[in-house]
């Protein structure tokens, strides 16, 4: 063929060659052309627009896990300056540097180091203190966002995995701040690895090894330094960073779950397009995030090694203390009564020191690792969620939750007895036996306190559907009688409050067989009946549209009659007839006459 | 519940007997509105608003830039020795501190541009994705179980039991090197004898007479102790003369660690516990381990009135007239008693080492 080109030119190269479309001028070109050489090579631009038009809901509570996330890139971004200067190792040194009061100490060269990084470095305790307020901040977060993630039921199908993958991140958090913080080997994080070293001989059988192992011998030794350097700089965040992305891509995969209210659906997601509201709102956090840890880092000073001095296994201060997000292990340690360490067949048993800085952190996060699973089990709810439950809507959740929480906080508290015993003149006999009948008695009355606050607050939820809003307007009528008037609820307000659903428990099926023969698993379903009765029984119903309208007609019949037919406080007699219990009856409540 | 929708509607519903779904035309359930309408924000509809936001947002990116700018003024002018003090913090370093600040400004100057533009201009009307259930289609389910069974039957997986089960063999063993190379390389778990010896312990003479006692050290002056330096009520902190010759210092320390008391002989207690703990002292004078036996903190504060010597890691609290017995805290063991004496020159010796493994408790003490 005369028009084909011939197969050895050059041309036939360019056979194929698509023109891209002109890019309209000046930065767009640039932008438009880089663009373009990018999917030219990846084929990224459907996967690009798809990201970039996902769409987020709007609400304070999903920023929890946005700190979370920026505060752990910026421990990854000092950290990275700050493994510059430190030198991990336990080697001894005399301290020659600019802080005077330490010159002429032996040290070793880790907490020369970190000296060195806040006096001889420029900016560089600037860089150390917005590394360890980041920290911080971070396992706040991380234990905020937890909270938010279990007391809105957001953990739920298909969102199990990413629970799970968040309660080891946060475990794994809680692991690396302690690696962070024993680095710089001062005299506070020595006494806390002097500490650690003997949680590791409290493990049954294989202590002593395992401690030997660790240490490369007897306590303190040469290695762990360089050994907790490898896994804090390392091991810890690489894993931490992956399920860190596993987490972030599973959001992306589900769609973000929104609250209820008004055009949201279980199969919508309601919000702003990530191009360019989230990424505008998104990345200025970030900046507002840094810019916090910053200014915090220069106003806050927060571990002031040098004061400590140099580890040494003789000296200790008084309010030895860990990191914050430690004390609850702390506290455990300070609350388990010394009978727990027992011999037997010859052998010591140190329990009063094994459930505490041993086997606690584990079985706390396994327990809230399978929460999911127990409660889908118990529930028997297979459906995907992505609306999320108002926690007043699940009573008995928030009940479990607050109840953990308050295990925690007594837990936490008890790690500052010496303290409080110290600021507030108590006896820190009397705090630490108060705190350990509390581990008890606190958490089941929690639990139950929190129950009925939800239960209220769901009767609260339907009288304001029912009756409408208060108003705070007060009418008087002519015979003298006080009413406020309420308002009515527009559709959308009441829409959050009418939305969910009110479960009622499993009932337990036929526990025999046409032949009378027991069935399978007869005693598990009986114990799951009993936990859905547990979890669903006592239940506020919400308003159905019938009730409403049975409230309305009530109410205008009311309004119409009462204040001119009788200026009886038991109400007109027709509505008495009704058999209406008082707290229904009326849509205007009355102000008792003595406080007006 | 009562299912109630075949009544007259014009009936209202009771509402003293449970909860109802429906009546007469009534819906059961209440229906989702949909989404309110939207609000315009000020800067939508006014050029002018919109025009302040701009500059309000230009404004804080050029805050951002002043502090960007002071902090490498400051980087570079400011002397790092120069201390000031702020009220409500104290004395800080001067340098640090507008470091802190000055990068806090730059940060946050970003921060709130960046969101403020967010939040006057973009757009601010709520946009609807759909969603679909997470499960793939039953179709799709059915070619990738295809696809996994169909490359296990490939390979002969099914029918070749030997190379099935030689696998997870070579696999399961394959860890084992890593492992033992891993816990191998770390320390030798020989030395867990070590635990139970500590630099007071006294080598005998070749000859097979027990060796020399070991002189009772100030810490950290290594100065010997005489019985006339301490006095009722006092505290020292010690270490042993070995500790000199000592190659491992802070791991020998960390054992050896010794507090010395010295109470009135009435003051101890008058029982067997008591008795014992003045049989090993001298004259009133007690030595200690001061490594805690609970998880190993220094056992530090002495409350000299009521004799009570008090570990700050976890406020485990020692009788010092009751032979250190336990009457507070988490600990279960009484401190180790080391056995003293008085040397020739009148300094304090021990005879012996300890008695039992010192500090926290393990399996095969």
């Amino acid at each position: 063929m005369s028009t084909a080109v011939d197969p050895r030119s050059a041309e036939a190269l360019r056979e194929h060659d698509e023109v891209s479309e002109p890019a309209p001028g000046g930065g767009m070109k640039v932008a438009g052309g880089l663009a373009g050489w990018l999917d030219d090579r990846t084929g990224g631009a459907g996967f690009m627009s798809y990201l970039l038009k996902k769409t987020f809901p709007d609400h304070w509570t999903f920023m929890l896990g946005e700190i979370a996330m920026y505060t752990l890139i910026i421990c990854l971004l000092t950290g990275t300056f700050l493994t510059f200067w430190f030198v991990p190792s336990a080697g001894q040194v005399v301290y020659d540097g600019s802080y005077l009061p330490l010159q002429g100490v032996t040290m070793s060269e880790a907490y020369q180091s970190t000296v060195d990084i806040s006096f001889d470095v420029r900016g560089g305790l600037l860089i150390r203190q917005i590394h360890h307020w980041a920290a911080l901040l971070f396992i706040v977060a991380i234990t905020v966002h937890m909270c938010r993630v279990f007391f809105t039921g957001a953990f739920r199908k298909p969102r199990e995995i990413n629970w799970v993958i968040g309660t080891t991140l946060s475990m794994l958090a809680l692991i690396e701040g302690f690696a962070g913080y024993s680095l710089p080997d001062d005299l506070l994080s020595g006494t806390g690895l002097r500490a650690a070293e003997g949680f590791i001989q409290s493990i049954p059988i294989i202590g002593s090894y395992v401690a030997v192992i660790a240490f490369g011998g007897p306590f303190p030794g040469e290695t762990f330094i360089p050994l907790l350097f490898s896994v804090h700089i390392l091991l810890l965040p690489a894993i931490i960073v992956g399920l860190f992305t596993a987490h972030i891509v599973l959001v992306f995969v589900h769609k973000h779950t929104q609250y209820p209210g008004p055009g949201r659906t279980n199969m919508n997601v309601v919000g702003y397009p990530f191009m360019p509201v989230y990424i505008a709102k998104a990345g200025g956090f970030f900046f507002l995030v840094f810019g916090i840890c910053a200014l915090i880092a220069g106003l806050v000073t927060i571990n002031p090694i040098w004061a400590y001095g140099p580890y040494d296994p003789s000296p200790i201060t008084a309010g030895s203390q860990p990191d914050w997000y430690m004390g609850f292990a702390d506290g455990a340690l300070r609350l388990l009564p010394g009978w727990l360490e027992f011999v037997m067949f010859n052998r010591t048993w140190s329990f009063n020191v094994f459930l505490g800085a041993i086997a606690l952190i584990p079985v706390l996060f396994t327990l809230i690792g399978i929460y999911p699973f127990l409660e889908k089990w118990v529930t028997g709810d297979n459906r995907e969620h992505h609306l999320l439950d108002r926690p007043r809507n699940a009573p008995v959740r928030t009940g479990i939750g607050v109840m953990a929480l308050s295990t925690y906080l007594i837990l936490f508290i008890a790690a500052g007895n010496d303290i409080i015993a110290i600021k507030l003149h108590l006896s820190i006999n009397d705090i630490t036996r108060t705190l350990q009948v509390a581990f008890f008695v606190v958490p089941p009355l929690a639990f139950w306190v929190t129950k009925r606050i939800c239960l209220s607050l769901q009767r609260h939820d339907r009288d304001k559907v029912l009756h409408g809003r208060e108003s705070g307007t007060i009418i008087r009528t002519a015979e003298g009688r006080f009413f406020e008037k309420h308002e009515p609820l527009d559709e959308y307000e009441r829409w959050t409050l009418v939305q969910q659903e009110s479960p009622e428990p499993l009932v337990l099926g036929s526990q025999a067989d046409a032949n009378g023969v027991a069935v399978k698993h007869a005693r598990k379903e009986r114990i799951r009946a009993r936990l859905s009765h547990f979890y669903f029984k006592d239940r506020v119903a919400p308003v159905t549209p019938a009730e409403l309208a049975a409230a309305h007609h009530h109410g205008e019949h009311e309004t119409l009659t009462s204040p001119e037919t009788s200026g009886s406080l038991e109400g007109p007699p027709e509505t008495q007839g009704l058999g209406l219990p008082m707290s229904e009856r009326e849509s205007v409540k009355r102000a008792p006459e003595k406080d007006l | 519940m009562v299912e109630d929708g075949g009544s007259d509607p014009r009936v209202p519903v009771r509402l003293d007997d449970g909860h109802h779904l429906g009546t007469g035309g009534l819906p059961a359930v209440f229906e989702n509105p949909g989404l309110p309408a939207h609000v315009h924000r000020l800067a939508d509809d006014d050029e002018a608003a919109g025009r302040r936001a701009e500059r309000q947002v230009a404004t804080l990116f050029g805050v951002s830039m002043l502090g960007a700018l002071a902090f490498l003024v400051a980087y570079f002018a400011i002397d790092y020795t120069t201390d000031v003090f702020v009220p409500g913090i104290g004395s800080v370093n001067l340098l640090h501190l507008a470091l802190g600040v000055t990068m806090g400004v730059s940060l946050l100057g970003i921060g709130f541009g960046v969101v403020h533009w967010a939040k006057t201009m973009m757009p601010d009307e709520e946009v609807v994705e759909e969603r679909h259930l997470q499960r793939s289609s039953d179709a799709k389910r059915k070619e990738a179980a295809g696809v996994i069974l169909g490359g296990g039957e490939m390979a002969q997986l099914g029918r070749r039991p030997l190379i099935k089960y030689s696998l997870v063999g070579a696999l399961g063993l394959f860890a084992l090197p890593f492992l033992v190379q891993v816990v191998g390389s770390l320390g030798n778990v020989t030395e867990t004898d070590e635990l139970a010896h500590t630099i007071w312990d006294i080598e005998p003479n070749p000859d097979g007479s027990p060796g020399a006692p070991i002189r009772l050290m100030r810490d950290p002056e290594l100065t010997p102790i005489k019985v006339s330096d301490v006095t009722i009520g006092s505290v020292f902190h010690v270490m042993p003369e070995t500790l000199k010759d000592s190659t491992h210092v802070l791991e020998d320390k960390a054992k050896a660690a010794v507090i010395l008391i010295r109470l009135d002989p009435s003051q101890f207690a008058n029982d067997e516990r008591g008795r014992k703990a003045q049989d090993w002292g001298y004259q009133g004078i007690i030595a200690y381990s001061k490594i805690c036996t609970h998880v190993g903190c220094a056992v530090g504060l002495y409350e000299q009135q009521t004799h009570h010597l008090l570990c700050p890691c976890h406020q485990s609290t020692f009788d010092a007239t009751r032979d250190m017995d336990v009457i507070f805290g988490p600990a279960k063991r009484p401190l180790p008693q080391l056995k003293i004496t008085v040397d020739a020159s009148g300094y304090l010796v021990a005879p012996q080492g300890f008695t039992e493994p010192v500090g926290p408790s393990y399996w095969e003490r």
